[in-house]
């Protein structure tokens, strides 16, 4: 074994040796723990574009650790779909650590930087595994994490938000827990390309509890991903966190979107007798709402950073309907646009950030107050940011919302689909339009003038979002290429099965 | 009536309490329910690799019947996380109770407690 072959654990290993050291630093050198937390984000996006070169080509790497054969030990696994969400994860844990450096607000608490690469840690881990209670475990370690980030910063609103956080999924872990329990007293393994073998093959008396199983895994999914009726814990917890955070929280949703999307056609597709696609009568109408609920929840929102925390409810919405369809073409539509909206949600929540550090005791609440510093500058890009939110050109938005509807077509609610995504568009424009248009625009005479912003540094991570954003508008044709080969490779469990499982189970 | 049935019925009361425990509106109460579930999860973690009495959880070639060492594996880890979990939400909600003076999950401060019909301390405080 070479070390080259050793690539799948460094994005799990990185933030797993970083943290420690950013925590033994941190009170006595700051800026050491600083550049810690910053070269390891780089090394984890270096690592993670490594290992998407190596399986864009469409192999499958099996990592076993300890050296464990397959069913019995855990693996991580590590295809197209796990790396592109691993640079994704690393890019978008660039932009936010970089903003909270810039602007300070990692200075607010000891331990945002550990607390940071745990979560990190945590994410990769998820995106990595390829066994089920592996993925509750590291599951558990990003969350255990984002409780920590989401109350930096500390204040009653936070401690508040937090509790609701914090119990809404330990219930949620437990649910988890149990529908692990049943899977395992059904398939005695917890290997998902093993499970999926053995799910095919249970007998019929079993079909009952396997289909509750595979419903209560997909409920904690749908839990994550802040699915409705099970979102209302997102607002508040996204909209109170330091912005910083926030933008790396976007990224948390998806993590639910991802499970829903590795799990359901790996263990219950078409061979899992009841559980088969078990999700699909209840995703679309649930997307739906959750479109619907978010787009308006932009509309009515009293602040920016609300307005951010609903629109990532109606992005997630967004690309459930498209995962719904469980097809190459609207599954590779949906990656594309899950990179689009976690990228995008970020930029949001970065120039909320940016508004209200100008605004002094106006904050980011939609109300017109006194001028202040930058506000061209600023209103330029909060605008390119609702653009990419809303899904318009140019930004990568439109084309992945226009890959969508497009690749809908061939599903037969497709109707549906194209009445709610349009729609939900049209209110968050007019949403985004309405509290640009009051914040930019409307100046109250008010005697305080807020003191304004010493630099523009704050405006960078948003920018470099935002340039993001354009570079993935640019380089749709490969980006979608590569989104359509990573759907392809997921709905053929088939090829995972031959990679962790070897030739001798087919 | 065996021990299976023993064990079910225990997971069940366990749940029963828990969620009736984790959807009342303080947070104490709910940090209980919360606690009751996770004891109610172990044990349900436990179970799934069958109830096997008195037999060794190893595999070997001299042994014939075992009992699966997995699911006491999971259910350790799972003790150790919900565990860690339980203080922290402790920690957490007695933070929020001392800096925001409600202890009300969704953040409402209601004074007395009336709905609930649980004698509030403040109010049998003073008496002799």
């Amino acid at each position: 074994m070479t070390l080259a072959d050793h690539l799948p654990i460094l994005p799990v290993a990185i933030p797993a040796l970083a943290a420690p050291f950013a925590l033994l630093v941190m009170r006595r050198r700051w800026a050491l723990g600083i550049n810690i937390s910053l070269v390891s984000c780089l090394a984890m996006l270096a690592s993670a574009i490594t290992l998407m070169a190596r399986v864009s080509d469409g192999t499958i790497l099996a990592y076993e650790l300890g050296d464990w054969p397959a069913p019995f030990g855990i693996v991580l696994v590590a295809d197209r779909l796990a790396a592109m969400m691993l640079v994704l994860a690393a890019t978008l844990a660039l932009i936010a650590l970089l903003h909270s450096v810039v602007t300070r607000a990692d200075r607010k608490g000891w331990h945002f930087h550990p607390l940071f690469q745990f979560q990190l840690m945590g994410l990769n881990g998820a995106f990595l595994t390829g066994d089920l209670f592996n993925l509750f475990v590291f599951f558990e370690v990003l969350l255990i994490a984002s409780y920590g980030l989401m109350l930096h910063g500390q204040g009653p609103a936070r401690l508040k938000a937090g509790v609701q956080y914090v119990v809404v999924n330990l219930v949620g872990s437990s649910l988890f827990l149990i529908a692990l329990g049943l899977l395992y007293a059904l398939t005695g393994t917890l290997n998902m390309a093993d499970m999926g073998l053995r799910v095919a093959a249970l007998a019929p008396e079993d079909q009952g509890l396997l289909r509750i199983a595979a419903l209560l895994l997909v409920s904690v999914f749908a839990l994550k991903a802040a699915v409705a009726p099970l979102h209302l814990w997102l607002m508040r917890t996204y909209a109170v966190s330091t912005p910083a955070v926030a933008a790396l929280f976007a990224i948390m949703t998806k993590v639910g979107v991802y499970s829903l999307i590795r799990v359901v056609p790996q263990v219950f597709g078409d061979g899992a007798g009841a559980a088969a696609w078990v999700p699909a009568p209840y995703l679309l109408p649930a997307a739906m709402v959750t479109t619907v609920i978010g787009f308006a929840g932009v509309f009515v929102a009293r602040s920016l950073s609300e307005q951010a925390a609903y629109a990532v409810i109606g992005s997630t919405g967004t690309l459930l309907i498209a995962v719904a369809g469980w097809q190459t073409a609207t599954l590779g539509a949906a990656l594309y646009y899950l990179v689009h909206s976690t990228i995008a949600a970020a930029a949001l929540f970065l120039m909320a950030d940016a508004v209200a550090r100008r605004r002094g005791g106006f904050a980011d609440s939609a109300s017109p107050g006194p001028d202040f510093a930058d506000r061209s500058t600023v209103g330029l890009m909060f605008m390119l940011a609702a653009i990419a939110a809303t899904g318009l050109p140019p930004l990568s938005g439109f084309i992945g919302k226009l890959m969508i509807l497009k690749s809908m077509t061939a599903l037969p609610d497709w109707g549906w689909a194209w009445g709610v995504i349009l729609t939900t568009t049209l209110i968050g424009v007019i949403g985004f339009a309405r509290v640009g248009s009051t914040l930019f625009w409307k100046q109250a005479q008010s005697g305080d003038v807020p003191a304004p912003a010493a630099t523009r540094a704050d405006l960078v991570a948003p920018a470099i979002a935002l340039a993001l954003l354009a570079a993935l508008s640019a380089g749709a044709g490969w980006a979608s290429a590569y989104a359509n080969a990573a759907a392809a490779q997921v709905l053929d469990p088939a090829l995972s099965v031959r990679a962790v499982l070897g030739e001798v189970e087919q | 009536m065996t021990y299976e049935f023993l064990m079910a019925s225990a997971i069940g009361v366990l749940v029963a309490g828990g969620i009736f425990l984790a959807l009342r509106a303080r947070t104490f109460q709910v940090v209980l329910g919360l606690t009751l579930l996770s004891y109610a999860v172990n044990l349900f973690l436990f179970a799934s690799g069958r109830l096997v009495l008195n037999r060794p959880p190893i595999w070997g070639k001299a042994v014939t019947e075992y009992t699966d060492p997995l699911p006491q594996a999971l259910a350790l880890t799972a003790i150790v996380i919900t565990f860690g979990m339980t203080a922290f939400v402790v920690i957490l909600a007695l933070r929020s109770f001392l800096e925001s003076g409600s202890d009300h999950v969704d953040g409402d401060t209601v004074t007395g407690d009336a709905q609930d019909g649980f004698a509030d301390d403040a109010a049998h405080g003073e008496r002799p």
